[in-house]
């Protein structure tokens, strides 16, 4: 039960990097982007191709998240240069990076169990240094060593990750071009008015949005053991499922502490996964139905509670003013008369 | 500052829905100069705007402004030489994002914009001394979503956005005529107060013959994609509203269609 537990925190962290990366598509520019299913694989593909090839794993997880950036990057522009609405421009890609993934993989299946990855090198260093003894030294003082994790390596060095990534984001989003990219998906008649080019900046938010997804599979495929070419069906699911619990339990107006409900929601989701997976009469094929209703409860409840963030205040204030229109129309007409 | 050489704008052309919107419209404005439109509904005063803010090429003739033809530019390369208001509040600023950010973004019109630099103390002071001169207390809300405000902040909040940052031309539409008649007054106080402070070269456009002839130095009245009548300096000075119907009537031979234009107050 606790190992579950710990590795359910793990891999919630690996994936809450792509949920980011879904924040920034499907929050930030409003742009509900399906490309996440295939730009997962792809980052996976990249990766575990070049390990194999004897790449260090470092330049291969780098090479991963670059190719989901080239990937985001196609999609806004099928979308701002091709005209196509951003749903199917999303499938499309998704479709294409599936032919893609296969011929990048060779083989529907890449196993790296013996092959040198992120996690062993990490391995390496924390046992040079001795840090696991450190680490477990309070829980095996306080008697709970039943408690601790089978190692602390992954975890930690994964927290490190999501931290220098939620930094990084959080810096981005509040610069004079991140600032511009969120208003891009808020409104861009406005953006463009005030001299920024929205198509550009659409690209480039769909690229790194895609590149925090494809860095996230290629993670995933490292600490897995095996890249696998099915691996990313539903990931946009998981992702909204992720962002929207992130929101509705720790959401706040601030982007640092969107992001940070974000990688919680992330976490959470993962839990909830393996907690349903100690349910007896669920298998693991049942996920994507109870991701699928995860995220339906989400987005439906909050409108039942009454919740209103800004935007939704934004589209009522929209309609009052329309409203008001109408009577000074209505005036007009009767004073003429 | 601004040319208007031999603009012409048809749309649908050579269909039944064939409509002219601007006919040989060729104008000068100098530096400082605050021209006011006037006009039926439909005259095409929008559509002159569009064509200045880039939104809409004209078929025919060229759009200079500053010395530069920008008659091919897209409409973000444009609007560095260009601040605008629209008619609709929610049009002008972003309802997701605070007054912070929206000054941002308005910033960065006259320039690149950093992938490093956020908002420092001093740029945050500099926004702050401009919000207190619109008097509604924005200075002090600087963390405030905008989609919270008032139909009437938002539209102070867009003309200091449109302004502060001193565009070469400034276009109001009817950027008053979606707000109550207290909030409609704040805001054409605003109005006169940014674009004097600036020395700002204007074109707005309003409903209200009586704004009309109160604001600007120069009047154009529009009707079927045309300006029909105009007056500078000291004629315009002397306009009444009485003269300006009796103008249209005698050009045009019928009663100004305008419904609106009649309600002056
Ligand atoms: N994008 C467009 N597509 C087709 N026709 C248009 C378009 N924009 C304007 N028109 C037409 O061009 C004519 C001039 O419209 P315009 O909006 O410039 O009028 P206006 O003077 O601003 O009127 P109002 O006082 O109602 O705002 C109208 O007949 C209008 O229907
Ligand atoms: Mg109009």
């Amino acid at each position: 039960m606790v190992s579950a537990l710990y590795g359910a925190v793990e891999s919630g962290l690996i994936y809450a990097i792509m949920a980011l990366g879904v924040y920034i598509s499907f929050r930030l520019l409003d742009f509900p982007d399906l490309t996440v299913d295939g730009s997962f694989v792809t980052g996976g593909a990249v990766t575990s191709v070049m390990i194999v090839g004897g790449v260090d794993p470092f330049t291969a997880t780098l090479a991963g998240a670059i190719s989901g950036f080239f990937a985001g990057c196609i999609t806004g522009i099928l979308h701002t240069k091709g005209n196509i609405n951003p749903l199917l421009s999303g499938i499309l890609m998704m479709i294409a990076l599936y032919s893609i993934n296969l011929r990048i993989m060779g083989q529907p299946n890449i196993p790296l169990l013996n092959e040198n990855t992120l996690f062993t090198t990490i391995s390496g260093w924390w046992e040079a240094m001795n840090l696991e003894a450190i680490f477990m030294a309070p829980f095996n003082w306080l008697g709970i060593a039943d408690f601790a994790p089978r190692s602390f390596y992954t975890l930690m060095s994964l927290l490190v990750v999501i931290i220098i990534v939620k930094k990084l984001m959080d810096f981005f989003l509040r610069t004079e071009a991140g600032v511009t990219l969120r208003a891009t998906g808020d409104n861009a008649k406005m953006v463009r008015s005030f001299s920024a080019n929205t198509s550009l900046y659409i690209v480039i938010g769909m690229g790194i949005s895609n590149m925090l997804v494809a860095f996230s599979g290629a993670m995933i495929v490292q600490h897995n053991g095996f890249a696998d070419i099915n691996l990313g069906v539903g990931m946009i699911i998981i992702g909204l499922a992720s962002v929207i619990i992130g929101e509705v339990l720790f959401g706040k107006d601030k982007i640092v502490r969107m992001t940070l409900a974000v990688v919680l929601g992330a976490i959470i989701y993962r839990i909830i996964y393996s907690l349903a997976l100690r349910v007896d009469f669920l298998e693991a094929s049942d996920m994507k139905l109870i991701t699928a209703i995860i995220v339906v409860v989400a987005l439906v409840f909050p409108n039942w509670l009454g919740h209103s963030n800004a935007k939704s205040q934004y589209k009522k204030s929209k309609a009052r003013a329309t409203e008001k229109k109408g009577e000074i129309h209505l005036a007009s007409t009767k004073s003429n008369s | 500052m601004l040319q208007l050489n031999q603009i012409h704008k048809t749309f649908y052309p050579n269909t039944p829905d064939e409509r002219q919107a601007l006919v040989d419209v060729n104008q000068q404005l100098d530096v400082g100069d605050f021209v006011t439109i006037i006009g039926s509904n439909g005259a095409g005063k929008s559509t002159l705007l569009n064509t200045l803010a880039g939104t809409i090429i004209p078929d025919e003739g060229d759009v200079w402004i500053d010395g530069n033809n920008v008659t091919g530019f897209p409409e973000q390369k444009r609007a560095r030489y260009i601040g605008r208001v629209f008619q609709d509040p929610m049009s002008g600023t972003a309802p997701g994002m605070t007054i912070e950010e929206n000054m941002m973004i308005s910033l960065g019109r006259t320039k690149r914009r950093s992938l490093f630099r956020g908002v420092s103390k001093q740029l945050r002071e500099r926004f702050q001394e401009h919000l207190s001169t619109l008097e509604i207390g924005l200075e002090d809300r600087l963390n405030t979503k905008v989609g919270l405000l008032s139909g009437g902040e938002r539209q102070a909040l867009s003309l200091l956005m449109a302004t502060f940052t001193e565009p070469k031309i400034l276009l109001l539409d009817e950027h008053t005529a979606a707000l109550d008649p207290s909030k409609e007054e704040l805001i054409l106080k605003l109005t006169r107060e940014l674009v004097e402070k600036h020395n700002l070269t204007t074109v707005m456009v309003t409903h209200q013959m009586e704004q009309a002839i109160d604001f600007g130095n120069r009047l154009w009245m529009m009707d079927e994609g045309k300006i029909i009548f105009e007056a500078n300096g000291a004629d315009k000075d002397r306009l009444t509203v009485a003269d300006l119907l009796q103008n249209f009537q005698d050009i045009r031979g019928k009663k100004m269609a305008s419904d609106r234009a009649l309600l002056a107050k």
